[in-house]
Order: C-alpha cells, then structure tokens, then sequence
C-alpha cells in the first residue's frame, strides 16, 4: 500500500512556535496504562498502554472487533450508558493524573472534560446555533454574547462558519451529511474540551467531505488533542502523528505514524498496513 | 456449462411466475379480509348516522335528559363526559409519563422492577369494571367521596395509566441510541438528557399513547356504571370560571355527574322507538368527540414532527 505520511509528522517537524510541544518528547496529555475492559464476561481490552501526545493526532487502526472503538469510548466512559461494562486500570488525564476510568471519577464529570463525534453525524434535532451551543448551555454557560461568540468561534474551528453564518436558526437536518459531522465537531469544540475524539468520523461520507475533514483534523491538531479511530489506513497515514495498531482488543504496536507505515516492528502490524488482512 | 446457461433463465422465469401467483393470491386474501372488516364496521356506522342523524339538532346538545323522547338532550351528557376527560387526562397522562420515563431510564433492572414491568402489562387486560369495584370499594366507600366527577376521572385515569405507561416506554425505546449517547456525549446528565433529548423526540408517541387511552376512557361505561354515577343529572356541575374571586373554582369536581355512555345506556334501555333514536344519535356525537380528539392528536402530532424530527 502506497501511503505518504503527514508533513506535520513530529520526525520531520517544521519550525513551530510551540516548539518545546513539537518533537518527540512532546508532553503527555493522557497516558493509559494496563487498561482492560469488559463487556459482561467478555474482555474487549487486554492490558493497553499507550500516550496520547499534547496537541497532536493519534490514530488507532485495526481490523473489525480489534477493539478500537471500544478504546475510544473509555476516554468518555460512554460505555457506561450500558450495563454490565467493567474497567480495570487507568487512563489518566495530565496534569492532574485524573483517571478516567477510575470507579471514584463520575462519568459526567469525565464528559465535561472529553469531546466526542461519532461515527454517524448525528446533530440534535434544534437548530444548527443551539447544536453548537448544547455544550456550553449543559455547562451553566448561558450569557447570550459569551454564548454566541464561541458558537461563532468553534464553527470556525470546525471551517463551516462561511456555510452556516446566515442561516444558524436553521435546523440541523437541513445542512447535507459533511456539513452535520463538522457541525458535530463545533458542538464537541465549543465547550473547549481537553482531548476531542472522533470514532470513524468519516465512515459514512462521501470522498470530498472526507477530505474537508481530513484537512480540518489537520488544522485543529494544532489546537486540541485528538484521538481518531478509523479503518481507513490512508487516512491514519496522511493525519495522524501516532499510530497505534490493535488486535483482538490488545495492542500490537504504537509509535510515530511514520514509523508504522514505513517500518512496523510487528509482523501484525507489517501484514496489516500493507493490506494482506484486515 | 452451455447448456445450464441456456436452461436458467427459464427456470428463472418460472421462479418469478410463481412468486407472482403468491402475491397475486395473497393480495386478493388480504383484500377480502379488508372489505369484511370495514364493511361491518361502515354497516354499524352508518346505521347509527341513519338512525340518529335526524336527532341531531342544537336544542338536542343544549336540552336536559327528559320523559318525553322528543325534548330530551344530552346537555349534562356531554359536559359530563367532557369534564371527566379532563380529570382523567390531567391524572393519567402526568402519572404514566412519570412511571414510564422511571421505568425505561432510572430504574434499576432488578426482580422487582422486572415484576413491576409484568404487572403492568397484565393490567392493560384487567375487565374494565374490575377497575369499577375498585373504584366503589376505595374512593366512593372508603374514602367517601362520592359519585363525583372526581372518582369518575380518576377510575378512568386508573383504567388507562397501563395504556399510557407502555405507550411511553415504547416511544422512549425508539429513540435511537445515537441521540441518547451524543446527548450524553456533550456531557449532559440524565435529567438534561431526558429533558432536552430524549423527551422531545419521544412526544409524538407518547402522545398518540395518550390519545389512545383516553379514547378508550371516553367510551366506557361499566366502571362508571358500577361507581353509581346518576343517569338522570337536569342540572350542570358548578362552572370552573367565576365573574367573582378566585375566578376559578374546583367544586365541580365533586358534582355528581353523567356521562355519553351512560345515557346512551339508558335510553337504549327503554321500550319507546323515539328513545333509541336519542341512543343513536348520542352514539353518533361520542363518535364525533372521539375524532375530534383523534384528529386534534394527529394535529399536534404533525406539528411535533415538523419541529423535531428524528
């Protein structure tokens, strides 16, 4: 498989003014140590430990049931909508060495902190303005101009501002598929959370939204730490910075997406980026 | 290989003339089926309008119940059965909601909830006038209130709180997860999430539940019948709305009280022809009342939909 890595990619890291952040000891902004996890009797996670890099795209890649999403959703304990789910070990957020999954840390709490889009665009059934604003009005956050400039501010973020400024009363069943995903990106962006992630965010659009996308990822690495799952290896590859690569709910190898894509150390992980299975 | 690849389309094309003759048959079962039940239901129908229609004047809704066939209205029927309607909806639909929204999303799944959740189902099949005794039993006999408007209310809202509760938790279970889970997503709590998210893309359902429920309340008359409601009332309960402080009174819930069936019942009763005549045609305004709350139902319905889709 032909794939070129990101330019962005710290190994071959361009002069930033963040620059004690850029290169490879960039600071930690979530570290999961040992961490399982269980769907009733099942374990889907077996012992993974992992960085996430501040301000810096990782993605995790696998086969179908690798468990990749169900890492994903620890880092919001949205598995703890449903019953039976257990967790053991840690995934501890920096500087305070919050564990997420810790039995003591409440869920909500967790959420306020840890932004998420999902795999389908799945915007609320109000309007485009008060999509965005839901974040902020869950948080207590109900000055009408504090309100309507980071509504402004994260639609920017999420580069739909200029497709949206004249209708935001509008509902969000309007805006076409690429449109209600970024549009889920700015709600997740407007409470300014401390880690985004995104599960398989553009599984189920069309190659040119992807594209916007993939570019917005890009330019939003630059502010938020994002944690992306996603099947597709090109996409890993062109924006990600890290890249780990499970299998069967443990993790095989995690290292500079370069790294992976050029000269995996695993066999695993060799026969799965060069597309012999998976 | 030849060969098979010439015999295949014919088999083919047998293939799809049979599938054809089972659809073709299925259809014409299916159609026969619709014609009988409608065709009863048309007969009972319009029997009733032919028979009843002709009664149908102002005088018939603005008169009391009388000996004499021709001058008798349903006046005190209709208000009656009206007022009912509104304590059983006040009761049931608040209470049912409640219980529904609980059982789907608070409550612990558990043996007691699990019995809880069977015995609600199995009281949507309990006898209607089982709900009636009931009613005698506590609210008339026990607690002493009465054949009032009140206890007619509430052993309707009793009867149909079933209703309500499944219709509310089938409503809340069609939300699709991917609403619940965004919602909490954002990092809303339950209560935000129930009553920003889940609720408003619940209403249409639960409130065709409700609809359904108090359509069946306002036809039935056993329960109402065995609390020992009046069928002769020449006399209103005392109006809701006054010219003079509070403006606003509740002591028409303790008036006793008559209501569509009831009267119905009653005339159906008598030998004289000029009375069942009456029957027919208050058999015809229930309807009527009946579809006007169904259609105000799709009305409200409709305009949720146009709101919040899902």
């Amino acid at each position: 498989m032909n794939v070129t890595t990101r330019a962005r990619s710290p190994s071959v890291s361009m002069p930033s003014p963040l620059g004690a952040i850029a290169g490879a000891d960039a600071q930690i902004r979530a570290q999961v140590s040992d961490l399982n996890f269980w769907y009733g009797k099942f374990q889907a996670l077996h012992g993974v430990s992992m960085p996430i890099h501040d301000r810096q795209v990782t993605a995790i890649i696998g086969p179908s049931g690798c468990g990749k999403s169900t890492l994903l959703r620890c880092f919001n304990r949205i598995h703890d909508l449903y019953l039976g789910v257990r967790y053991e070990g840690a995934i501890e957020l920096m500087p305070d060495r919050l564990n997420l999954v810790g039995k003591a840390v409440d869920p909500i709490l967790v959420r306020l902190m840890v932004g998420m889009v999902f795999q389908k665009p799945n915007p609320f059934p109000k309007s485009i303005f008060e999509n965005v604003a839901a974040g902020l009005y869950v948080r207590g956050i109900r000055n009408r101009s504090e309100v309507e400039g980071r509504v402004e501010h994260a639609l920017k973020q999420a580069a739909i501002w200029d497709e949206v400024s004249d209708r935001l009363k509008k509902p969000a069943y309007e805006l076409s598929g690429g449109q209600q995903q970024r549009l889920c990106i700015a709600r997740a962006l407007a409470p300014e959370p401390k880690l985004l992630l995104l599960d398989e965010p553009t599984s189920a659009l069309d190659p040119i939204a992807t594209a916007k996308i993939e570019s917005l990822i890009d330019d939003l690495a630059e502010q938020v730490t994002i944690v992306i799952v996603t099947h597709n290896m090109g996409q890993a590859a062109r924006i990600s910075d890290h890249t780990a690569f499970m299998h069967l709910g443990k993790l095989v190898e995690f290292g500079e997406t370069e790294q992976i894509f050029t000269s995996p150390q695993a066999e695993q992980t060799r026969d799965y980026v060069t597309g012999r299975y998976g | 290989m030849s060969v098979t690849a010439l015999g295949a389309p014919a088999e083919t094309r047998r293939l799809v003339a049979q599938k054809k003759t089972q659809d073709l048959v299925f259809g014409t079962i299916g159609v026969l089926v619709l014609f009988v039940v409608m065709g009863l239901l048309l007969t009972l129908v319009s029997d009733l309008i032919i028979d009843g229609a002709g009664r149908i004047t102002p005088e018939f809704l603005t008169s009391f119940p009388s000996r004499r066939a021709a001058q008798a209205g349903v006046l005190s029927a209709w208000i009656g059965t009206s007022l009912v309607m509104i304590v059983t909806a006040v009761v049931a639909v608040p209470l049912g909601v409640g219980a529904g929204l609980y059982l789907e999303e608070y409550a612990p799944k558990n043996i007691l909830t699990d019995a809880i959740e069977i015995n609600v189902s199995n009281l949507a099949g309990v006898p209607s006038i089982i709900y009636g005794l009931l009613a005698l039993g506590f609210f008339v006999y026990a607690l002493g209130m009465g054949q009032t408007i009140l206890v007619g209310g509430l052993v309707l809202a009793l009867l149909i709180l079933p209703i309500v509760i499944v219709a509310t938790r089938e409503a809340l279970r069609a939300v699709p997860a991917g609403l619940r889970e965004s919602a909490y997503g954002i990092g809303a709590n339950q209560w935000q999430v129930m009553w920003n998210y889940i609720l408003p893309s619940a209403r249409p359902g639960i409130l065709t539940g409700a609809i359904v429920g108090l359509s069946r309340a306002i036809g039935e008359t056993a329960p109402i019948i065995t609390i020992g409601a009046l069928t002769y009332i020449a006399f209103l309960p005392p109006s809701p709305v006054s010219s003079t402080p509070p403006f606003v009174n509740l002591d028409w819930l303790n008036s006793p009280f008559t209501v569509m069936p009831i009267q119905m019942f009653n005339w159906v009763s008598r030998p004289q022809a000029a009375f069942h005549e009456n029957a027919a045609a208050t058999g015809v305004l229930l309807l009527g009342m009946t579809l006007l709350m169904n259609g105000f139902a799709i009305y409200l319905r409709y305009r949720l939909r146009r709101t919040v889709r899902t």
